[in-house]
Order: C-alpha cells, then structure tokens, then sequence
C-alpha cells in the first residue's frame, strides 16, 4: 500500500433515491495498492458507494475521482475500473476463455492478443484446463475465480468485488480469502472489497471502512476497529464484545476510573473527549478478560459463574455481576493450564489488563 | 423427488385413464381423419378407397392449383413479413419495458401492448375494417400485412418478454463494466441471451398470422386469397378431398414449426 498515492477520493458524496438518502456525506481517500474493505450489514450503502465507484449509480452531490481525475460523471465503459459481481455474471453463452478475453476485445485488442492474455489470466488462476468449458459446466468456486480472471484481464486501476465469496461455502471462502490476498499482493492492484462479514473483513483487508445507516463510522487498520472502536456501533459489529453503561469518575496520568454501579469499579485508558463526569459505553473483549478468586487493581468487579459453554477453540464462561449486567469471559483451550475454569455457582472477580478496556466516544 | 413420487401419482386416481382417452380422442380425431383421408384415392370424402397421392398431385397441378398457390404465397409472404416486423417491434418494446428502469405509465404501457389478446377478434377486424375505410386505404395485399404485424405484436412480445425477465441486469452491467458500448452490450450480451425468446416470438407470430381467418377475411380487397379465405371459400362450395391435402400440409408446417419452438426455447442459454 502506497499511501502517498490516493487511487480513488470519495469527497462528500452522496447518494439519494427519492426522498430516501442511502449515503450521507461520505469522504474517504483509498491507497494505491491497497486492499480497502467496506463493511457493514446489508442497507448501510457499502455496496452503493461501490456502484457509484464503477459508474452503475450516479452521484447525486459529491465527487469521486480515480487517480485525481473526476470520474463520476463517466459511464462504466469509460472507467478504468472493473468489477467482480456477487452472482459473477459470467456470459453464459460464451466459452470461459471468451468471457476472460471480453474485456480485451472491448478496448480494441485484436482477438489473438485478448486471446493469449487471458489464456495467461486463467493460468493465474489455475483455470486453464477449463478455457473451452461454458461457465454452467464450472463448480460456484471455479466460477467465482473466472469472474476474477475477467475483471483483471483488462488490468483495470481498481477492482471492484461486491460480496464475491458469499455464495460459496466456508472452507472454500476460507481458501479464497487467502487467495485473493496473494492476487492483490501478486498483481499490485488496489481492491476495493465490499462485505458484511466482519472476519472476512479482518482476514483480507490494510484498511477497513466501517459503514451504517448510510454513515462513515470508523476508518482504520483492522486492528484499529477491533481494537479501539471508536463507537457503539463499530464495538459491536466486530467480534464479540461486552458493551457496558459506565460514569467516568476520575482521570489521572492518561487512566480514567470508571465505575458502573453496583459498587463495580473498573481502570482503563482515557480517551479524547471523554472527560470527567461522562456517563458513556465502555467495550470489554471477552478474550481480554480473565477469572480469578480475587480482586485485582485494574478492576473490581464481583460476580457467579452462570454458564461454561464450550466452543471448540475456547470457552465462554458467563459471569453474573453483582446488581449488575452478564459478562462473556472467553478462555482459550490452548491456555487451559494455565488458567482455571470455574463451576457454575463459584463466586469469581472478572479481571483484565489494563487496556482491555475501551471508552466509546458515541 | 424420490420420496414423494408414490403418494401423488395422479395415474392412481379413479377416473384418470377415460378422462385422457377423451380428450385425447376429441383433440385428435378429427386431425386424424383429415390427414388419413388425404392419402384417400376415392373422390369421395367417407369412403376410402386405398392409398394414393392424388389429391397432393391435384394439389399442384390439378383445376384448382393455380389459385391455391397464390393463396399460399400471399400467405407465407405475409406471415413472413409480420412476424418479422412483429417480433423487431416486440423485442424494442420488452427491451423499453424491462431494461429501461421504472417509468411513468409502465404498467399501462404492459396493458396496452397485451390487451389486443383479449379483445374479440371479431371487434379488430371490424374495427381495423372501418379504420382503412376511414382513411380511404384501399384494400388488398397491403392491409392485410398492417393488419397482421399489428395484431402479431402482443403474441410475440409474451416470449420475449418472459424470456427478457429471466436475464438478469448484471450481465448488461457486466459488459458495461468490460468496456463495451451500450450498443455492443446489446448486441454481444443481451441479444444471444434473448435469442430463444425472440425465435419463439418469431414463430408464434408466424403461426398466428400464416392461420389467421377473421381479420384477413374483413380486410383483404376482392380477389386477394390467402390459404386460409382460400380453404373457406373451396369448402363454401362442398368440401373435397384436395382440401385435406392442403390441411394436412398445413398442418405439417405448423407440427415443425412447433418443434422448433419447443427445442429453442429448451436450450436455455443463460444457466
């Protein structure tokens, strides 16, 4: 990723249909290079935003330029941009070789040249057997990197893959997501990827665009988002979370005490814009927690062990607080020896590093 | 498909094999006997008298030949001519219809191109009868072939159109995407994925036009035949065995152009 070169500038677009305002305003700046995820549930304009990239809607305020040019005016055809479909939309009364050739031929190639070009795009994608085949005569997995040979073939400035894997099932979109990696690695295209799995999101992307309701909410390294959400709404839709109602009480040396009832006091890092007084949501990874007979420094929080619930590579353990909210705990199987695992009905402190713990800004 | 094939068999219902044979009976026979007794040496249209070509030869070349083939020529040139005009109008109007977005007046637009199915054909024919007389349209060949491509379009744009819902937008956009021109996206894409939608348009419309007797009769000019007013007008005066040659040929003509149909439209191109 090459973040001193911007491949696409979304500035203050927006998106209306009628009355009803699908994207809101939305700016965002995506590398050279790079492999860019817009994620959200379905409705949040992720996958607008993408049609307004490839030229299939148009910008109703707002620009978008590709490598500082104004393309939202441009019909598709005239877009250096290519797009991978979530049916794939393969021709389906052409031969696979055709359909990867399509592009070629369309900016003037002679048929020879699109030809060979895309006899070499389906060697990159292991297809080459198949180059005669029609695409009913290929499995959904075949098919989808067909669609991937075809939107490269051209070798377009961006790729566009709208929901690409969600038709195939979870070991072979495991294998794809890996793959795709190296093709963007491979070929130096930035991707730009639209998804509402958030681990799917995780696993591919540099840079991930949290979207709802038409909204930009958080912009950031995968790590960033999971990490340090910014608000409710990120906290929650990535991984799994304990999202709490606190008071911050006190703030000293960059630590805020919080505490949320019940006698329950917790310390964690402070956060702009958060001061003193806040009454704001606070996000607590379960696999950040831990369980032990005693209290530690960093929190102070008492409660009965509910439930174990095993699920495969860790346990949830549900904490019931004292006057206060159930907590997931997650311990992972691979630390069993270290750490215990408590019977339901133990009384137990949910403990964490310092850290563990994220204030939310909204 | 494996488990529940026994318990609704609707051969084990009372009553099922009379009920087929009927039908069956009442659909064929007649076709049956039209088309055995055109291979009938006798003059006579009961009794048989041994196999014989005959009445094809009588077809032919006999008495009455010279004026079944202009009839049949009338006949097939305009069917040609109205299925094709038809099936080029309904093919822009389902393209309009379907690919076009949502329009103001759409679903009138949908009624509109579907209602003439449904009206009387006795009314169009009175109605297009008047309409030519209105504005002085002299009649012959002419208003013959306005009249069909006019009432061909609603039964090729039903194929068409079915066929043109089933093909989803991605592949268009797929094409755009690939940087081809609206136009190429329409003649590389859109068209071959149609094509079996447009064939059977095609030969319903032919067929419709190359049967139809009401309208023609209303609106040919005197002494323009087609096969059809041809046949009515031979029968008028007793009917002759050489009519079940003609009847059966025509018949022959439509058994193809239905199999054609069948096997196009079964060649779906777009799984």
């Amino acid at each position: 990723m090459n973040q001193d070169n911007i491949a696409i500038n979304v500035q203050r677009a927006v998106k209306r249909y009628g009355t009803f305002t699908a994207l809101k305003e939305i700016s965002l700046s995506i590398y050279d290079n790079e492999f860019f995820t817009l994620l959200g549930p379905s409705g949040c304009g992720k996958t607008t935003l993408l049609r307004m990239i490839a030229g299939f809607e148009d910008v109703t305020e707002g620009a978008i330029q590709l490598f500082g040019q104004e393309i939202e005016t441009l019909p598709p055809n005239k877009r250096p941009v290519n797009t991978v479909f979530q049916n794939y939309a393969l021709f389906p009364h052409m031969s696979i070789l055709d359909n990867v050739a399509f592009g070629l031929e369309m900016l003037g190639r002679s048929k020879s040249e699109a030809r060979a070009k895309a006899g070499e795009m389906l060697e990159l994608v292991q297809l080459s057997q198949f180059a005669k085949r029609k695409p009913s005569q290929l499995s959904g997995g075949q098919q989808q990197r067909v669609a991937l040979a075809r939107a490269l073939a051209p070798q377009p400035k961006v790729l566009l893959l709208d929901e690409p894997l969600s038709a195939l099932d979870l070991k072979l979109r495991k294998a794809m997501q890996i793959e795709l990696k190296h093709l963007q690695r491979e070929t130096g295209i930035t991707f730009i990827f639209v998804t509402h799995d958030q681990e799917e999101a995780l696993t591919m992307s540099d840079r991930i665009a949290v979207m709802s309701a038409g909204e930009l909410q958080q912009l950031g390294s995968p790590r960033d988002i999971y990490e340090a959400p910014r608000n409710m709404f990120v906290a929650d839709f990535i991984g799994e979370t304990n999202l709490l109602e606190v008071s911050v009480d006190d703030i000293q040396n960059g630590r805020a005490t919080c505490h949320l009832g019940g006698g329950h006091e917790l310390t964690c890092n402070e956060v702009q814009g958060i001061g003193v007084g806040a009454k704001v949501h606070m996000s607590l990874r379960p696999e950040r927690l831990f369980i032990s007979e005693a209290a530690k420094e960093t929190a102070s929080l008492r409660g009965k062990v509910v439930e174990n619930i095993f699920v495969g590579t860790d346990i949830s353990t549900i904490v019931d607080l004292a006057d206060g909210p159930n907590f997931i705990v997650r311990t992972s199987n691979s630390d069993r020896g270290n750490k215990r695992i408590f019977e339901p009905g133990s009384d137990v402190f949910v403990n964490m590093e310092l850290g563990a713990a994220r204030l939310l800004v909204d | 498909m494996f488990g529940s094939k026994r318990r609704f068999d609707i051969k084990s219902y009372p009553g099922f094999l009379p009920v087929t044979l009927l039908c069956l009976v009442i659909l064929y026979a007649p076709l049956l006997v039209v088309t055995v007794y055109s291979f009938n040496a006798s003059k006579s249209i009961t009794i048989w008298e041994g196999m014989s070509l005959r009445w094809y030869v009588d077809v032919f070349v006999g008495p009455e030949s010279e004026k079944f083939k202009v009839a049949a020529w009338n006949s097939f040139v305009i069917a040609i001519i109205a299925a094709s005009v038809a099936t080029t109008v309904a093919t822009l109007a389902a393209t309009g219809m379907i690919r076009a977005g949502k329009f103001k007046l759409r679903g009138l637009s949908f009624g509109l191109i579907s209602l003439p199915l449904m009206v009387p054909e006795i009314v169009t024919a009175v109605a297009t009868l008047i309409f030519f007389n209105a504005i002085a349209f002299e009649r012959g060949l002419m208003t013959i072939l306005l009249a069909h491509t006019a009432f061909c379009i609603p039964f090729a744009y039903l194929p068409i159109s079915a066929r043109m819902q089933g093909i989803e937008d991605s592949y268009e956009q797929a094409a755009l995407d690939l940087y081809a021109t609206k136009r190429q996206a329409f003649t590389k894409i859109l068209l071959p994925l149609m094509a079996p939608g447009i064939i059977s348009g095609f030969l319903l419309a032919f067929i419709v036009s190359l049967d139809d007797f009401i309208i023609t009769n209303f609106v040919k000019g005197a002494g323009v035949e087609t096969l059809p007013t041809a046949i009515f007008g031979a029968v008028k005066q007793g009917i002759k065995p050489n009519i079940m040659a003609i009847s059966t040929m025509l018949l022959a003509v439509s058994i193809v152009m239905v199999t054609v149909s069948y096997f196009v439209s079964k060649s779906d191109n777009t799984k």
